[in-house]
């Protein structure tokens, strides 16, 4: 297991440097940042002398590999418009888009799994065939569209919901967090809820499909004749057993959720990471852009480890070792 | 305890009675009541020094105030200057008015004021700094604590616009400070209607009366800024009531608002002209093809008969009827009517493509050519659908047009390589008068005099410099504004640049309140008012 992992982690460093190297051409391409940032009323003069003080009139290679080297010593470089550490600046939003993509993972798995068992179980009855037409819904709605639908039926309509934003918010473990508060509940149900929608819809078909292979084998027809309970069939061997395709599935959307939940965090104008990555491309704030998709990799990686191990605990037929790759 | 105040409006409308009642004693007329504003875009720092950025100037003019200021009509106003006089040619004196207090209660001296127009140049880390604007004062002398003096090298007549931009801080508060600390509320201490109480970055900046200002106190004893870049978000906050106005509603829902009994629009012509700019300079331009998309070698665009032609073929009014909703103001000058340097002697060109198709076949292209119009996406009201439309009418009088539009990030930097042969931007003349746009999109090239910085396509026309170069040094206003006008005349008879509109910005608050709108286009929460 040991030896896995230092060579996942070797791996990883390597894409890490091709990300890096892929984002820092691509922006580069794009053109010069003080073009679209400067201010109007500057003459040539500062112009050329904002360029000098971000480095831009090196050229590319050597831009990189200062880059390389601050990089190596935790300095992911400075924000062009904020004028503050990139790094900062995106852990700074952390918290509030983590918040988020808990809540939104937490519910798909509430909601998700319970309904999807139900179809599984009774796939011709009404309730089933209801479960499966809304999956349907959750899977092709544009997030945008059931984000704005959300906002004007609960906020703009029946007033019950605030329209968007973060609520008050609460220092846990010196971060400070919003689930803690009612208002901070109220704002972050929406949200999360329109994060949760196509996840939802995911865990649904997942485990309806896995529930009714599982109902198939013969360990379940062993349990019936050994005359357990069905709940105890249900919720303790077919769920262990189909469990692996959902932990893999959930995993990667997690991590997906938390790098790309960029629409529901302008839809709902929610102070996190995505809001911040669409600025920052707005104004091709280079340190930010590669800082945060710098992160973003990393975040998969751990969440690609995480699931490896969390395969051998759930399966021990999987051994670590053997996995090259 | 706020919560509980807002869930039962009772309390809250007994409390207001009360609090009244006891404000009403000691003489302030003021209500106790708290004020939402959702704004399109968060400011990138709070250093009110830090970037010359609009969000940034939108929130800093609520803490901070500066020298001299703009009315809601772009004319120059006393603010933290009570009165100010020239000297010589090349010296002003400023009078500071008496008993103005920072938010920490120190008073306002004249060394803060140096101080503030000594920081702007020290700033780091700056995209776009403020120094533009201090840098023709050579020298600052204090005279007493209330009485300022700056020298210019040369007569500098911009010195009134150019101060409506430096905001005043405390030099106590303010030494020391690197412009990253200012967002944890350190060094926010100014002088203006309201004090730094919260700051939530990218989400919202909370506010308080400053009750010791001594200008004409805010009817709000509290305002929360959100900041809502998305616009459909924005307009649903209002509908929704969790704010209770917003700056620049969105095209598409003007007619739900115009419509909506509880919601009342507010508009006012901007100083941002929007305009096409043509490539008059190279001998063959980059996207100019004969009209079966062949590179042309000619440039006819180089031709003045051409370029007016152009101009006449675009329908403004319909512009304004079907695109804009009503909303811009037709124009073939720089600045809007009110504006120092407006020539009106340049009337609208009229709509007539009849006369644009002779005057292509006088120039020699009879059945026209193609082009292509570069525009950003997202930066204009409406800009790219402004181009298509143009490019449809082009192409009634044969120049095969198209369209490419990109965002602004990826628009500009190519524009500045000079990749396109004709595309749209927008100017606003930020220090209301109309040498700002003369200087940056028209005049020749100059790094020396800072000449030219936005003239993309190198537009050259030696006389019209001279009148610029002229006017920008002359002292007296009515010379000034005879030799600027003269210039704008040259510039636009020569279609040099074609001006389509200015831009009409637009805010909307619920029923019951009022907003001053601007002409600068920012929007002040002190500015809205409970009828």
């Amino acid at each position: 297991m040991l030896v896995f992992i230092i060579r996942r982690l070797m791996q990883s460093g390597i894409v890490l440097l091709v990300m890096s190297l892929l984002v820092f051409v691509g922006v580069f391409a794009i053109g010069n940042p003080i073009d679209s940032l400067i201010s109007p009323d500057a003459d040539q003069l500062e112009r050329a002398r904002t360029i000098a003080e971000f480095g831009l009139d090196k050229p590319l290679w050597d831009q990189y590999f200062l880059f390389i080297k601050n990089a190596l010593g935790g300095d992911m470089g400075r924000s062009f418009a904020f004028s503050a550490p990139a790094l900062g600046l995106i852990v700074e939003r952390m918290p509030a888009t983590l918040e988020l993509s808990v809540c939104a993972i937490i519910l798909s798995i509430v909601l998700g799994m319970p309904l999807g068992l139900w179809a599984g179980l009774r796939p011709q009855g009404f309730a089933g065939k209801t479960i499966m037409a809304a999956s349907i819904l959750g899977f092709s709605l544009p997030t945008f569209w059931v984000g704005l639908m959300l906002i004007m039926v609960f906020a703009v309509q029946l007033g019950w919901l605030p329209s968007s934003g973060r609520g008050t918010t609460q220092l846990l473990f010196g971060v400070p967090v919003s689930f803690l508060t009612i208002d901070g509940l109220k704002h972050l149900l929406l949200p999360a809820f329109n994060l949760a929608l196509f996840n939802i819809a995911l865990v649904i078909r997942l485990t309806r499909a896995g529930a009714q292979e599982a109902l198939l084998q013969d360990y379940v027809k062993f349990a019936r004749a050994k005359g357990l309970s069905n709940l105890r069939i249900i919720g303790v061997h077919v769920l262990k057993n189909i469990l692996i395709p959902i932990v893999t599935v959930i995993a990667l959307q997690f991590g997906s959720i938390i790098a790309f939940s960029i629409v529901t965090e302008s839809v709902f104008a929610w102070p996190g990471m995505g809001k911040l990555i669409i600025d920052s491309i707005r104004f091709l704030d280079r340190p930010v852009i590669v800082a945060y998709l710098m992160l973003i990799v990393v975040i998969f990686i751990v969440i690609n480890l995480v699931v490896d191990i969390a395969y051998s605990l759930l399966d021990p037929r999987v051994r670590l070792a053997d996995t090259k790759g | 305890m706020r919560m509980q105040l807002a869930v039962i409006p009772g309390v809250r409308a007994l409390l207001g009675l009360l609090l009244g009642a006891v404000l009403t004693i000691t003489g302030a007329n003021v209500s106790a009541q708290e004020f939402k504003l959702a704004m399109s875009s968060p400011p990138t720092s709070l250093d009110p020094h830090f970037y010359n950025l609009f969000p940034n100037l939108n929130v800093s003019d609520h803490i901070f105030e500066t020298l001299v200021t703009m009315d809601p009509d772009s004319r120059v106003i006393p603010a933290l200057a009570e009165s100010w006089s020239m000297i010589n040619d090349l010296t002003w004196e400023f009078k500071l008015r008496k008993g103005v207090k920072f938010h920490d209660g120190s008073d306002l001296t004249a060394e803060d004021v140096a101080w503030s127009m000594d920081r702007p140049a020290t700033i780091v880390g700056s995209p776009g700094k403020f120094d533009v604007y201090t840098k023709a004062i050579v020298n600052k002398k204090i005279i007493d604590a209330h009485t300022i003096r700056f020298t210019t090298k040369e007569p500098y007549p911009l010195m009134l616009a150019d101060l409506t931009s430096i905001y005043i801080v405390s030099k106590k508060a303010t030494t020391g400070l690197s412009s990253g600390d200012f967002a944890s509320g350190k060094g926010m201490v100014g002088t203006g209607p309201f004090k730094f109480a919260k700051y939530l970055r990218d989400d919202r900046l909370e506010l308080d009366r400053n009750d010791n200002y001594w200008g004409k106190k805010p009817a709000w004893s509290k305002v929360t800024l959100r900041f809502i870049p998305n616009d459909a978000t924005r307009m649903a906050a209002l509908l929704a009531g969790d704010v209770q106005a917003i700056e620049n509603v969105p095209t598409p829902d003007l007619a739900k608002v115009r419509a909506d009994p509880k919601v009342s629009l507010y508009s006012k012509v901007s100083h941002r002209v929007i305009y096409l700019y043509l490539d008059s300079k190279r001998d063959k331009s980059p996207t100019i093809t004969d009209k079966d998309g062949k590179p042309l070698d000619k440039n006819p665009l180089k031709d003045q008969r051409v370029r007016t032609a152009l101009s006449m073929a675009i329908n403004r009014i319909a512009i304004r009827d079907r695109v804009m909703e009503g909303l811009s103001e037709p124009t073939d000058n720089l600045v809007p009517t009110n504006f120092f340097g407006y020539n009106p002697a340049l009337k609208l060109v009229k709509y007539d493509p009849d006369g644009a198709k002779k005057l292509l076949a006088q120039a020699g292209y009879p059945n026209g050519f193609g082009v292509t119009i570069n525009t950003p996406n997202n930066r204009y009201v409406n800009d790219e659908k402004i181009v298509q439309t143009i490019a449809q009418m082009w192409s009634r009088i044969g120049v095969a047009t198209k369209v490419e539009g990109a965002p602004m990030s990826v628009y500009s930097p190519r524009g500045a390589k000079m990749e396109y042969s004709i595309g749209l931007l927008g100017w606003g003349a930020q220090t209301g008068e109309v040498s700002s746009p003369l200087r940056a999109l028209l005049a020749c090239e100059n790094v020396e005099k800072g000449f030219g910085g936005f003239n993309w396509l190198k537009y050259c026309n030696p006389k019209m410099d001279a009148l610029l170069v002229k006017g920008l040094s002359t002292v007296d206003d009515k010379q000034r504004e005879k030799l600027l006008q003269d210039a704008v005349a040259i510039a636009v008879n020569d279609a040099a640049i074609i001006p389509i509109h200015q831009q009409v910005t637009t805010w909307a608050a619920k029923k019951g309140i009022a907003y001053i709108a601007r002409t600068d286009e920012r929007t002040h929460a002190y500015e809205f008012i409970p009828k």
